[in-house]
């Protein structure tokens, strides 16, 4: 069984304008253990899914439809306090600005034991050796000296490493990372990946790491999937999108990673921005930046379907498409 | 520490010199004190004797010179109007305004803080905008009429508390207190509210912003994200990150409630520092004006100290030595 089934889910922000869909029928699973990578453009609704998952919407948006399920239970409609004791517990997660998250005010000692304390039944000393334990996972050195550093004591990685302690320090079984890397340099961005991938593999934690770095996905990820203008655009495993994409949006992105393998004298470059979420156009999101538009995508929005080895929201694999 | 400590005393210095500078020249044309000692018949005699005697036919910055070596010493000279060292008089009306500054800081911060904390959380619950409009008239109405009005409704209408005075003291050493006597503690009140109903506002509004402020913050986001419960977000995370700034502002405005007791005071006949500064001022009493004023900047500056080494207790990040890396 999935570990988290999303299902449908729509999001909207009632504003004084009328109602923006932030996020449009998204659904996906992550399996036990699995790695999904989302990824898109800025305002694609990577982050806003990571965010409706562990129930912390921004006000006023709010899930209009659909379903989240942990473990085949509800999560979507729990009230906070049952949704909080899961936050943590079951679903960690790692924001994107290391400098920002932790509070500059308290030790990293104290602000990883009130997490264990909160979660799991054991008192503060072993809450501490815990903590310890967990600081020397992610690789800060001598971390029974540091534990009781506050974070202006560490660099930008050692904090995001801190950050990572605490988001798997109460064993979750599934890891929100929303752009873990993208706040660090990028010598540092490699480590902390590759750490985190690690004790993701050794806990048999399930991940969804939204990001942008498509080098980040193509080395971490089991599965990939692709957003544009809140929807899902294509889904499937790394390899065959990476590789083989079909969807239009996705070979335009796949298009622009630099190959080393080869020369090329351009990068491929997708035409265009993404719609503002108050002006989507009808039909496909992607009509008019996409280069094989033809008439069905001006008036009927396409659901995912097969599209050989992955699924992708695309009419050019639905039967009686120009070849 | 130490030399932290050490630093701001010395920067403190100027300060004190310049507002010494300030009030005694200031005191120097506000009116003639002799004419005032004198009264009615007097002749000419009398009045030079009198002016050589204060030493007022000297040199304005002779006279200075004298008040600051003075008062270094501790000595203010005599009071024109009382004829009585003006260093026993502020001992003797020290302790009643203290006492009230104490009660009114005590009252706005314990009821302030709390409200600002309530109405920063529950940012549309009607209590909060009732608090809200309350604290607009708490600002907006000028003391003397809160004083006024509560004088009105508690002694005049309701008749439970005392419209003027101290009640009973108890006297421990030097020190005269009205927190051990029924009748003290009643008198209390009134002007403690009277002053604290400004800052009690201002802090309310203040603690309300700020704690709007951290509750956008990412480390409160990540606090909820890690599933802390609501109680340790809000009184953990968020009050603390709070208090910088409150701190800053409730040190400002203790010395601002020692200092503006003035007006209080007059109106609740308390017989403290303010009010003998206000009947001074009427007889031109300067030595006592001079040392008050004096006084008052002390407070600052010792406050201010205090701030600043409350900053250091409550953000590491201040704390010097080790530095942040990136």
């Amino acid at each position: 069984m999935s570990l988290l089934q999303v299902k449908n889910l729509r999001v909207e922000f009632p504003t004084r304008r009328g109602t923006l869909v932030a996020l449009d029928d998204v659904s996906f699973e992550i399996a036990p253990g699995e790695v999904l990578g989302v990824v898109g453009e800025s305002g694609a609704g990577k982050s806003m899914t990571g965010a409706a998952i562990i129930g912390l919407l921004e006000p006023p948006g709010r899930i209009a439809s659909g379903e989240i399920l942990l473990e085949g239970r509800r999560i979507d409609n729990l009230p906070y306090e049952k949704m909080r004791r899961i936050r943590g517990r079951e679903i960690g997660t790692i924001f994107q600005d290391p400098l920002t998250t932790l509070n500059p005010l308290y030790t990293i000692g104290r602000q990883l034991v009130e997490t264990i304390t909160t979660h799991l039944p054991v008192g503060p000393g072993e809450a501490r050796e815990k903590a310890i334990g967990w600081l020397e996972l992610v690789g800060i050195p001598a971390a029974r000296e540091r534990i009781d550093s506050y974070p202006h004591e560490f660099s930008g990685g050692m904090r995001q490493r801190v950050v990572i302690a605490l988001a798997l320090c109460a064993e979750p079984k599934l890891i929100v990372a929303d752009e873990p890397t993208t706040a660090l340099d990028v010598s540092i961005q490699a480590q902390v990946i590759a750490m985190l991938k690690t004790l993701a593999r050794e806990k048999g934690t399930a991940m969804m790491l939204v990001t942008h770095d498509m080098g980040v996905i193509a080395e971490t990820a089991d599965r990939v999937a692709v957003m544009y203008a809140g929807r899902i655009s294509e889904i499937g495993p790394v390899r065959q999108l990476v590789r083989h994409a079909r969807h239009p949006y996705s070979q335009g992105l796949m298009g622009s990673i630099p190959p080393l393998d080869r020369r090329v004298e351009r990068l491929q470059q997708i035409d265009g921005a993404m719609p503002r979420l108050s002006a989507i156009p009808r039909g496909c999101a992607f009509n008019p930046r996409c280069p094989r538009v033809f008439d069905r995508c001006l008036v009927e929005r396409p659901e995912l379907m097969d599209a050989g080895t992955t699924r992708a929201s695309c009419w050019l694999y639905a039967e009686g498409a120009p070849a | 520490m130490f030399s932290f400590i050490v630093s701001r005393i010395l920067q403190a210095l100027p300060v004190m010199f310049v507002v010494s500078l300030i009030s005694f020249a200031m005191f120097a044309y506000v009116g003639d004190p002799v004419a005032i000692m004198l009264g009615q018949d007097f002749t000419e005699a009398q009045r030079v004797a009198l002016v050589r005697d204060l030493g007022l036919d000297e040199p304005f910055f002779v006279q200075f010179a004298k008040f600051v070596g003075n008062a270094m010493q501790g000595e203010f000279g005599l009071s024109y109007r009382l004829s009585r060292p003006v260093a026993e008089l502020i001992a003797e009306r020290a302790p009643a305004t203290l006492e009230l500054a104490f009660s009114a800081a005590l009252i706005s911060l314990a009821v302030g803080v709390p409200m600002g904390i309530y109405t920063g959380l529950f940012r549309h619950s009607w209590l909060s905008r009732f608090l809200l409009t309350f604290s607009l008239v708490g600002v907006s109405l000028p003391t003397f009429l809160i004083g006024i009005l509560l004088i009105l409704v508690f002694s005049v209408w309701l008749g439970w508390l005392p419209s003027f005075g101290r009640g009973d003291v108890v006297r421990i050493g030097w020190w005269s207190s009205g927190f051990f006597t029924v009748s003290g503690l009643k008198a209390m009140i009134l002007p403690a509210i009277t002053l604290g109903l400004l800052q009690l506002t201002l802090i309310m509004r203040l603690v309300r912003s700020e704690m709007m402020e951290v509750l956008r913050t990412d480390y409160i986001k990540f606090a909820r994200a890690r599933g802390l419960p609501n109680r340790a977000i809000y009184f953990g995370h968020a009050l603390k990150n709070t208090l910088v700034p409150v701190i800053t502002i409730a040190g400002l405005q203790l010395g601002s409630i020692i200092a503006f007791a003035i007006v209080t005071e007059t109106v609740f006949q308390w017989p403290g520092m303010g009010l003998l500064f206000i009947q001074s001022v009427g007889a031109a009493d300067i030595p006592v004006m001079a040392a008050y004023l004096m006084l008052i900047a002390v407070v600052f500056v010792t406050i201010n100290l205090i701030v600043d080494l409350l900053y250091y207790a409550v953000d590491p990040r201040l704390r010097t030595g080790r530095g942040a890396g990136h």
